[in-house]
């Protein structure tokens, strides 16, 4: 997933090969994270695909299935690879992930700590920040789903830039050799306020700290903790809404012409599009937010280790 | 490779001022922000005063400095830690203790302070500190013991705003870079929010060795940011449709080291379209690539390429006035000692070439004045199969129809349009609510990746 090696750039034109992750994209809601192997078979309710048609085919290929349904192929990325990983745990989204990045800002070099690893969403963006030259170092406590996550940074590349460390780390705090070596430490923890001085130890002066919580007593608690040692205290919100777009065609005719139609939009596009084409008939692109969306994830709080002399 | 990648480290993870570098100045808690560069002449102008900013050289970023008054008249000096404690004491560890008092009997009739402003004035010239000169108008106000906690902290902040003004060092990244200019002056970046700026960056997989196609309008804050993300690998090709280059003077706000500058290219559409180049075209474009910043320059508020020091605060006591904020940037006779990098050479023929061969690995665009859709068409043939682009606009309309094109000629999955929202909170014991002001808008994001589709190509 990621290009650690400067001589294989990421925007090489790569065909797929034996033993590549693809992200096989059914719909914009419907992705799967498949390893191509030569004589496997790859099957979904639009029939079976085998993996040797798959290999030599660019990334971004449509293929077909015995029934001549159809896939893409995608490229993985992190934001894709967040879509078709295993939920072990709640994960990050897309929106949290970006904001976080940014306002810790985290760029390749930097050494950024990360406890919990849960399912590893926010690691594998993580990692592509730091990538090449930096390193995250992630923690869980729970022993099954830091080495599950182990495989899966495997599996996505992104091993070489990844250490993850079983270690309760809201008992025990951070470990002392990472002492003053951090750029950025991000905390998914439940008592987040137990960790801020360990935190608040491991990071470099004028460095970030970021931590997620559904509610909002632990944003209280934490704050209060936070003043200590750390200065720019804000907590944030951030959510997405997302559009729909849809093409309405209307019949021009219908002005002049006597009564006007009640019928939805839709059934007139058929008619129209079926027999008499006529020039009457126009279209318009419409944009309306989703009727549903996410209303809250967690409020994540950002704060600035203070310069001590 | 490990040579250079070390250099790298040594320009990204600097974290004290040095000379010639660019800073973030926060004046008041964000009640001004200047961008500057710090070198031995350079000067803020606080109130009616001009103060030399050569104290912040050397220091770390994140320091805090205060206005002192000594001997030979007022500076800037820093705060070290305890003192700036000891001052704040009671800003955050107030407890909700039960408040007795109200401010029943507050009347408004100027009479509460007795001390003048000749006695200010007097106490400065006996050498008296801000922090003095504070308590002294605590000592000397009539009303200030019958304010409630809240309001005592609030008139103290006051004071010490006026007279022991503040400056923290901030060090200029894409987060403040673009938080400053979407409070100062959110048209010269598009209105574009710092979240909608951090999603633009995910959406297009922007990574270490990637080759990322960027279309900025926005002057220059997405070429930076992208570049900021590669650390000095992989390349960002600022493209420009029309005949000459958008300006990308925020680039410079950015403390790029070489590394990083030399990977920030420009080509033009016409260039990365033609076959063959004709040598003779490329040098004129050259000149005309080096024509034109000053050009570009005009049109930012401050300093410009050429302009001296004087030109410099001449524009400061302009803008003063109007309740404008500067965006100081250094006239290069002042830096010329400590040599800034330059940004934006043309992209090498080889590097074009590479391109052609390859495809770019994303595509951003922010083009508010440029049509998106016709854009997005012209670019889509020059990004790798399966390459993620994300599209930047503040209205709605074009992202839609660019949407519904791109949808019906299938040259894209994943499509969708999203709008950030952003939230901020006051977190304080027992007065924890959202933020009164907030953002109501940061701009749209169409985003997708594009697919092999043998037909359309």
């Amino acid at each position: 997933m990621l290009a650690l090696d400067p001589s294989k750039k990421l925007s090489f034109n790569k065909t797929i090969a034996d033993g590549d992750l693809v992200i096989v994209y059914e719909r914009h809601d419907t992705m799967k994270a498949v390893n191509v192997s030569e004589g496997s078979v790859f099957q979904n309710r639009f029939g079976v695909f085998k993996h040797s048609d798959w290999v030599g085919r660019p990334f971004g290929s449509k293929v077909y299935s015995n029934k001549s349904g159809y896939v893409y192929l995608l490229a993985p990325s992190p934001e894709l690879w967040t879509l078709v990983l295993s939920h072990r745990t709640q994960i990050l989204y897309i929106t949290d992930i970006s904001f976080v990045i940014m306002y810790l800002e985290i760029v390749p070099g930097c050494l950024v700590l990360e406890s919990g690893t849960g399912s590893g969403s926010l690691t594998t963006s993580l990692a592509r920040a730091v990538a090449p030259t930096g390193h995250v170092y992630t923690f869980d406590f729970h022993e099954q789903r830091a080495a599950s996550a182990r495989e899966d940074f495997e599996r996505t590349g992104v091993s070489s830039v990844v250490t993850v460390g079983v270690r309760d780390i809201q008992g025990k705090g951070f470990p002392d050799e990472l002492c003053g070596m951090a750029d950025a430490v991000f905390l998914d923890l439940p008592q987040p306020w137990l960790v801020i001085v360990s935190a608040a130890k491991m990071l470099k002066p004028d460095a970030t700290l970021c931590s997620f919580s559904p509610c909002i007593e632990q944003v209280q608690r934490s704050c209060e903790a936070l003043r200590m040692n750390f200065t720019d205290i804000r907590t944030f919100d951030v959510l997405l809404r997302a559009y729909e777009v849809r093409e309405v065609k209307n019949d021009s005719m219908q002005g002049h012409g006597g009564s006007p139609s009640q019928q939805p939009p839709c059934k007139r596009r058929q008619t129209s599009e079926g027999s008499n084409k006529q020039e009457s008939i126009s279209s318009t692109i419409m944009a309306r937010p989703s009727a549903e969306a996410k209303g809250h994830t967690g409020y994540l709080t950002f704060a600035r280790l203070k310069c001590s002399e | 490779m490990s040579g250079n990648q070390s250099n790298v480290d040594s320009v990204q993870s600097r974290r004290v001022t040095w000379e010639g570098c660019s800073v973030l100045l926060d004046i008041n808690d964000g009640d001004r922000l200047v961008f500057s560069r710090l070198t031995e002449n350079s000067t803020l102008k606080i109130g009616k005063k001009n103060y030399s900013l050569r104290p912040l050289i050397g220091c770390p970023f994140g320091s805090l400095f205060q206005v002192e008054y000594g001997a030979e008249g007022s500076k800037l000096s820093r705060l070290l830690r305890s003192a700036e404690v000891s001052n704040i004491e009671d800003n955050g560890d107030y407890q909700p203790v039960e408040e007795h008092r109200d401010n029943r009997e507050l009347v408004d009739n100027n009479k509460a302070q007795s001390l003048s402003g000749e006695d200010i004035e007097e106490l400065r010239r006996q050498g008296a500190t801000g922090d003095e000169i504070i308590e002294a108008l605590i000592a000397n106000s009539a009303t200030f013991e019958k304010k409630t906690a809240f309001s005592q902290e609030k008139y103290r902040l006051k004071k010490q705003k006026k007279y022991a003004p503040r400056v923290l060092l901030r060090r200029p990244v894409a987060r403040s870079i673009c938080e400053t200019y979407f409070t100062k002056y959110p048209a010269r970046i598009g209105f574009m929010r710092v979240d909608t700026l951090s999603l633009l960056l995910s959406m297009a997989n922007v990574a270490a060795n990637s080759d990322i196609l960027v279309v900025d309008m926005v002057g220059g804050l997405l070429t930076g940011a992208v570049a900021e993300r590669m650390g000095g690998s992989g390349y960002v090709c600022n493209m420009y449709l029309e005949s000459s280059p958008y300006p990308m003077d925020i680039v410079r706000m950015f403390n790029f080291g070489d590394e990083i500058c030399k990977r920030i290219v420009r080509t033009s559409l016409s260039d990365l379209c033609s076959v063959q180049n004709d040598p003779s075209e490329q040098m004129g474009h050259d000149v005309s690539i080096q024509n034109d910043p000053s050009e570009q320059m005009g049109h930012d508020v401050s300093a410009t390429a050429n302009s001296s020091n004087e030109q410099m605060c001449s524009h400061e006591t302009l803008t003063e006035p109007s309740g404008m904020e500067e965006i100081a940037l250094p006239s290069e006779n002042e830096v010329s000692k400590c040599k800034i990098p330059k940004a934006g050479d043309k992209a090498s023929q080889e590097t074009i070439d590479l391109w052609k061969a390859n495809g770019f690995s994303s595509l951003i665009v922010a083009a508010p004045e440029l049509d998106t859709w016709n854009t997005v068409k012209d670019l889509m043939p020059h990004l790798s199969h399966s390459a993620p682009f994300a599209i930047y606009h503040q209205y709605l309309q074009p992202l839609a129809t660019c949407m519904h094109r791109l949808q019906s000629e299938k040259m894209a999955v994943g499509l969708q349009i999203s709008e950030p929202w952003l939230r901020e909170y006051q977190v304080l014991p027992s007065r924890t609510h959202p933020c009164m002001q907030m953002s109501a808008f940061g701009g749209y994001i169409l985003s997708g990746v594009k697919i092999c589709n043998p037909e359309s190509a």
